[in-house]
């Protein structure tokens, strides 16, 4: 009895049409596509983009060339050289992300005991030629000046956190 | 009704019917590339909004121009030939496959008056071509010279023959029931009162479903779609074409679905019939019909997962040829009892 009811819903493709019910159905469903340039996904405040340099409230950069970021880089994108400045404080004289090698893991931002480097919900960025996604001190810098009010909201937002 | 061209014909002479002949090829194969065209994008959206996606929207308002970019990027390209592939049969194959699909059209009819040719063995023409469509298959995968392209086309071409033969036995049943192979008449032996109750649909509707099924396969398309099975290999017979060639075979293919829509109206669903006996009978019919069948092979691919070669083979073999065998003699039968009534 249950292989003649079987071989009927078989022959009678019951099942085919179930299947094109649903489809049909989910034809008028509302559309879960974002048009990227004009939509937008929500981020949250850990999001983890381009790479920045932070600089005190006086203009003083922060990092001291410990090179924490440099030794826990997974993928060996962090390059640091470091001397003494004039005034007799450790400073760095080349801190180089190779963009094309970063995971964007965090752990660089993790490692920092001064908060200087740290990654921004900047995700729209490109290079044009070889060596535009070679970030050097200068323009980690130039990052972090530029977006320095949204990343320290960003590092208030998640400092209960932590 | 064509009397006014009389003046041009005289004034044309002997040169009057190779450019009548040309001039009726172009308005049959200008419309059916754009709809070919269009189908691609339709096949686009209708396949996204199932997925809840929205389809391309970018090239031109509702993406309307997508089908032009894509036609204009594939003229672009390079048609390579592989080093040691048959460099004649290699061109030739795609040809081969698109030759016949558009030579089908000759025969089909749009309305009662709208034909190119009226000819009495219309249908057997048109399973003559269409059978002649699997020549480009194997000769495609053959002058490749490539393993992959030679097995691709085995299985492709046997399952295009395996499917061909379900189809011409529905096929049969419906000329037993019009008691002719001219496509126009077997639209209006489906004339009558009722309406859509006159539509060979309703008494040979398990051969509309035989018939349907086998003419996805017979296209390749999803979920008959093993020639191409973008999800699983690369491709068939095709996998060393590109550019334009390999735009032609896809030509082919959607024009045939095109086709396969136009029969199935054709034969089933009494082409420009109205399905109410209130509303006049016309060619917007047809074009609904024709609209719904191909929407039928869009909603198919969005929704069945392909299937297993053996699988199809054992469809093609073991269900489709003994359930149209039977329904053949089943309506012979029927046919000799006062209950026939269409």
């Amino acid at each position: 009895m249950e292989k003649i009811k079987e071989f009927f819903k078989t022959f009678l493709l019951v099942e085919l049409l179930k299947g094109m019910a649903l489809t049909g159905r989910y034809m008028f469903a509302r559309k879960i596509t974002v048009q990227f340039p004009e939509e937008k996904t929500p981020q949250g405040f850990r999001f983890r983009g381009l790479h920045a340099q932070r600089r005190y409230a006086n203009g003083e950069e922060r990092c001291i060339g410990c090179k924490l970021c440099e030794a826990v880089c997974p993928a060996l994108a962090i390059k640091i050289e470091v001397a003494e400045r004039e005034d007799g404080t450790r400073r760095t004289t080349q801190y180089d992300i190779d963009l094309t090698k970063c995971i964007f893991c965090g752990f660089c931002e993790e490692s920092c005991p001064v908060d200087a480097i740290v990654e921004t919900r900047i995700f729209e960025y490109h290079g044009e030629k070889r060596g535009d996604l070679y970030y050097t001190k200068p323009m980690l810098l130039a990052v972090g000046d530029k977006h320095e009010a949204q990343i320290a909201k960003d590092r208030a937002s998640d400092a209960k956190y932590r | 009704m064509m009397e006014w061209l009389e003046p041009i014909q005289k004034f044309l002479g002997p040169a009057w019917l190779p450019i009548w002949t040309l001039l009726k090829i172009v308005v049959i194969v200008l419309p059916l590339m754009g709809a070919v065209a269009y189908l691609t994008l339709a096949e686009r959206k209708v396949i996204g909004w199932m997925q809840i996606r929205i389809g391309p929207n970018r090239v031109g308002y509702f993406g309307l121009l997508q089908p032009l970019a894509d036609g204009l990027k594939l003229l672009m390209k390079e048609i390579i030939v592989p080093s040691g592939a048959n460099k004649f049969l290699f061109i030739i194959a795609p040809i081969l496959t698109l030759m016949p699909a558009l030579a089908v059209w000759a025969v089909v009819p749009f309305n009662a008056q709208l034909v190119v040719a009226n000819i009495n063995a219309g249908l057997l023409y048109i399973l003559a071509m269409a059978s002649l469509g699997v020549y480009g298959v194997i000769i495609a995968g053959w002058a490749s010279n490539s393993k992959y392209a030679f097995l691709g086309a085995l299985r492709s071409a046997a399952q295009i023959v395996s499917y061909e033969i379900a189809m011409g036995f529905a096929l049969v049943t419906v000329l037993m029931a019009a008691q002719s192979l001219n496509l126009g008449d077997i639209v209006r032996g489906q004339h009558g009162e009722h309406g859509l109750l006159n539509w060979y649909l309703i008494p040979l509707f398990p051969m509309f479903v035989v018939y349907f099924i086998s003419g996805v396969a017979e296209t390749n398309r999803a979920p008959f779609d093993v020639a191409e099975g973008e999800s699983e290999i690369v491709a068939g017979f095709h996998v060393e074409y590109s550019g334009m060639a390999f735009a032609l075979f896809f030509l082919g293919e959607y024009a045939n679905m095109i086709l396969v829509a136009f029969l199935a109206s054709i034969m089933f669903l009494g082409g420009w019939l109205s399905p109410v006996p209130f509303l006049p009978d016309s060619i917007v019919w047809m074009f609904a019909k024709v609209a719904f069948m191909l929407f039928l092979f869009l909603w198919f691919r969005a929704t069945f997962p392909r299937y297993r070669y053996d699988q199809l083979m054992r469809l093609g073999w073991k269900v489709f040829i003994p359930i149209s065998l039977l329904w053949v003699v089943l309506v012979g039968a029927w046919m000799q009892t006062p209950y026939w009534l269409w």
